[in-house]
């Protein structure tokens, strides 16, 4: 009844291509940005910006790269928080040997050296598909690790291997506390996401997806596969570099090689898996649900335990939760394999013909 | 088919906005209690040392709860919160317990380097102290860049140094360790990498050959490290190892046939979860001990009493009297002793974590306090200062008999002269980092704050 896009009708190329063709969608989106940079900050605790909306958005931004790649161009990568961490240690030593640069600027130029590594770890793809790519990437991951536990020089010879960032300063801004961060987060995490949106649509996202969906049928058509898939790591380790210099600077402001391990590569796996391959929305549902449901089940369940009168111990509490989060992941799989973003437009067909289905 | 694409709809719909719904800060009425977070490992690879820890740490709330009624009279509140030794779950912890309670958190003891280092960036901020006994950043000794950091008892620079003096005092001097080889058998985070700042700064000065030799965290697998010990012939190794490692490391060490006499274990790599597993093969392993060694006292007795008796014990009543238990005892009498000296300046009221940053800052446990607390032979005395916070450190060599822990009867007291300039330069060099003015400790004593 209302979810309905009768009577609007596009009366030029510009209409017609514009990024959100639902007048509904657009307001909806245009709501959820308000919301999230005009009420939030009011409404929000410091617990809610340090520990959930920062590192989700975060991770969101992680998400998206690794959905471009794999989502959209079909290429396995276990290796992503490696590329993260490229991004992290690039930034940092940026910023140490060249204190009076912008953070923005570090950003970028942290984006661009991921870039390059993704760009080197992803020259096995023009000969190796599928699994055996996944674990030239799970090299990548175990090399970049080796490389920033041993070779001091990235860490600026700190004694234990571990580096520490200095306050975030832009344009005379500086960037300390939760409210803060979070907006800038969040500014940042918008304007990738929108250019993820409208990369995928694209023709670069579109021989992507050529590329994933038949190789040899894309060669004939006209597509380079040099180009098509080392565009398709660049970009999504550009993306990585950016999550990871955000994850040391904003949210953990100082971090070991560990923070960026195996774990949190097969993690934003799980998420684009979860949330819904080739889908940018898959990417933020999908990190929502990986970061958020443990720390929510970690919270609820003993408080439901009281309800029935049971007092749950603390290592119960988390072995419950690893078994409820393990077998939620199932269930969402077996019912939905196409992830939940899938459910969303499931959902949006629904309400098209709602309240008089067929 | 359509009741059942709604369910899930409806499930996924919960599932993500339920953790943006379900963290709610409740109002708290201004109660008179202290609210202590406690950072606990239950789960994971590093529970089997986790667990004692926590458990004597809780116990000794409890106690004071049960015996005394609080401290002064303020009940004493905690609540725990699983990190599994994992960074991001602990900074997460740390954000849901800081503001809990009257006043907010006491303090909080991280129990893991990595969380030691990702909070000590925030307590600036939060100004709540972390206090890190026997473990953390060493150069957070240093009061006046590391206001919040209190690495009470001892460093790991403090450690190795200890270690060094008593294998040279084996061998007849220090002199005696020149072309001596010492391989280093570390767990590979910022942990098992403190140490090897100051035994590089002791190869300057004694001219002993150091070995390297970083383990993957967990450290299950260790096969290769001991080959190259086994090819190597090291005099002495030192294991810098925490939970499975340790015990993963004695065993590859009685398969390589090292001779158990020659290791020498930090104090975290020497309690009982790290000996038993590898049975008669520990005979001989030796680790250095600070604070509290394994036995019992009256502090236990006390425990027995007023908690397992009545059954309101935290683990089981084996453990206590275990070297990680006592620890967590010790632990957490000095944050109970620190609230409890704040309490001199600020009242008999509960504290903000500010306020009893003064209290850890002015410790002053003497052999009479640690006497009236029953804790003789579980504590040292500690002496804090504005520009030291580490209070003094003083660690005994202990070694395993088989079926319990023989401590030898020399104190080591770490050779300040050594560690002091480390300290200073290190603890410069993050102030600069970090764009932070240190305090000037003088000015603030005279200003009598």
């Amino acid at each position: 009844m209302f979810y309905r896009e009768n009577g609007q009708f596009k009366s030029s190329y510009r209409e017609d291509q514009q990024l959100l063709g639902i007048r509904q969608d657009r307001w909806f989106i245009f709501a959820l940005i308000a919301f999230a940079f005009l009420a939030v900050p009011y409404l929000a605790s410091d617990y809610m910006f340090r520990a959930i909306l920062i590192p989700f958005l975060i991770v969101s931004l992680a998400a998206i790269g690794l959905n471009l790649l794999v989502g959209y161009c079909g290429q396995i990568s276990l290796g992503h928080a490696a590329f993260m961490s490229v991004g992290a240690y690039a930034a940092y030593n940026l910023v140490v040997h060249f204190p009076q640069l912008n953070f923005i600027v570090v950003l970028v130029l942290a984006g661009f050296i991921s870039a390059l590594i993704g760009t080197v770890f992803g020259l096995p793809s023009l000969q190796i598909k599928g699994l055996y790519l996944g674990v030239a990437t799970l090299a990548a991951q175990f090399f970049i690790d080796w490389v920033f536990a041993r070779v001091k020089w990235f860490t600026n010879y700190s004694p234990s291997g571990s580096v520490s960032t200095a306050q975030i300063d832009m344009l005379g801004w500086t960037v300390n506390t939760p409210v803060e961060k979070y907006l800038m987060v969040l500014a940042i995490v918008i304007v990738f996401a929108l250019m993820a949106k409208n990369l995928v649509r694209g023709h670069i996202g579109r021989s992507w997806m050529a590329m994933r969906d038949m190789d040899v049928a894309a060669e004939v058509i006209g597509i380079r596969p040099v180009h098509a898939k080392l565009s398709a790591f660049a970009v999504s380790a550009f993306y990585a570099g950016v999550a990871g210099a955000l994850w040391g600077f904003v949210h953990l402001g100082s971090w070991e090689p560990a923070a960026f391990s195996i774990n949190f590569s097969l993690n934003l796996l799980f998420m684009i898996i979860i949330g819904g391959m080739g889908s940018i929305l898959g990417s933020f549902i999908g990190a929502a649900f990986i970061v958020l449901l443990p720390i929510t089940l970690n919270q609820v369940l003993p408080v439901m335990g009281r309800w029935v009168g049971m007092n749950f111990s603390t290592a119960f509490a988390s072995h419950l939760e690893f078994m409820i989060f393990g077998a939620l992941i199932i269930f969402f799989l077996v019912v939905e394999p196409l992830g939940l973003a899938r459910l969303w437009s499931i959902g949006k067909e629904k309400l098209r013909l709602w309240p008089f289905p067929h | 088919m359509k009741t059942r694409t709604s369910i899930l709809a409806l499930a996924a719909v919960a599932a993500t906005l339920g953790g943006a719904l379900a963290p709610t800060t409740a109002a708290f009425a201004q109660a008179k209690e202290q609210f202590f977070p406690v950072l606990v490992y239950r789960t994971g690879v590093y529970a089997p040392n986790g667990v004692p820890f926590a458990n004597g740490y809780v116990d000794y709330l409890k106690l004071v709860n049960a015996r005394d009624g609080g401290i002064n009279g303020i009940k004493i509140t905690y609540e725990e919160c699983e990190t599994g030794y994992a960074t991001d779950r602990g900074v997460e912890c740390y954000e849901r317990l800081k503001g809990k309670g009257p006043t907010g958190a006491t303090l909080f003891h991280p129990l893991s380097t990595g969380i030691t280092f990702a909070l000590t960036d925030k307590s600036f901020v939060d100004k709540i102290p972390i206090v890190t006994a026997g473990y953390g950043r060493s150069d957070s000794v240093d009061g006046q860049v590391f206001k919040w950091n209190f690495p009470l008892g001892g460093t790991y620079w403090g450690a190795a140094d200890m270690l060094i003096q008593h294998i040279g005092k084996k061998e007849g001097g220090l002199d005696k360790l020149k072309g001596k080889k010492i391989a280093l058998v570390y767990n590979d985070s910022p942990y098992g990498k403190e140490p090897i700042a100051l035994l590089q700064e002791r190869v300057k000065m004694h001219g002993f050959e150091l070995q390297l030799l970083p383990v993957t965290h967990p450290g299950i697998e260790q096969k290769a490290t001991w080959l190259q010990v086994r090819q190597n012939r090291p005099d002495y190794v030192f294991l810098w190892g925490w939970g499975v490692m340790n015990s993963t490391s004695i065993k590859e060490a009685v398969a390589v046939g090292y001779p158990r006499e020659k290791m020498y274990g930090v104090w975290w790599s020497g309690a009982e979860p790290d000996v038993r597993p590898a049975g008669d093969g520990a005979k001989g392993y030796n680790s250095l001990v600070f604070m509290a060694p394994a036995g019992k006292g009256r502090v236990h007795q006390d425990i027995l009493k007023h908690l397992h008796d009545k059954g309101l014990g935290t683990g089981s009543k084996d453990e206590i009297g275990e070297v990680l238990y006592n620890r967590g005892l010790t632990a957490a009498m000095v944050s109970v002793e620190a609230v409890k000296r704040a309490q001199t300046k600020h009242g008999k009221k509960p504290l903000k974590g500010e306020e009893v940053q003064w209290g850890l800052e002015n410790l002053a446990i003497d052999q009479k306090l640690i006497a009236s607390l029953g804790f003789t032979g579980f504590a040292d005395p500690l002496s804090t200062s504005c520009v030291d916070h580490e209070g003094g450190s003083v660690a005994r060599v202990q070694h395993w008999d088989g079926s319990k822990w023989i401590v030898g009867a020399d104190r080591y007291v770490a050779d300040q002269q050594i560690i002091k300039p480390m300290i200073k330069a290190s603890a410069g060099k993050y102030a600069q980092e970090k764009k932070l003015a240190p305090r000037d400790c003088a000015k603030e004593l005279t200003a009598g704050k």
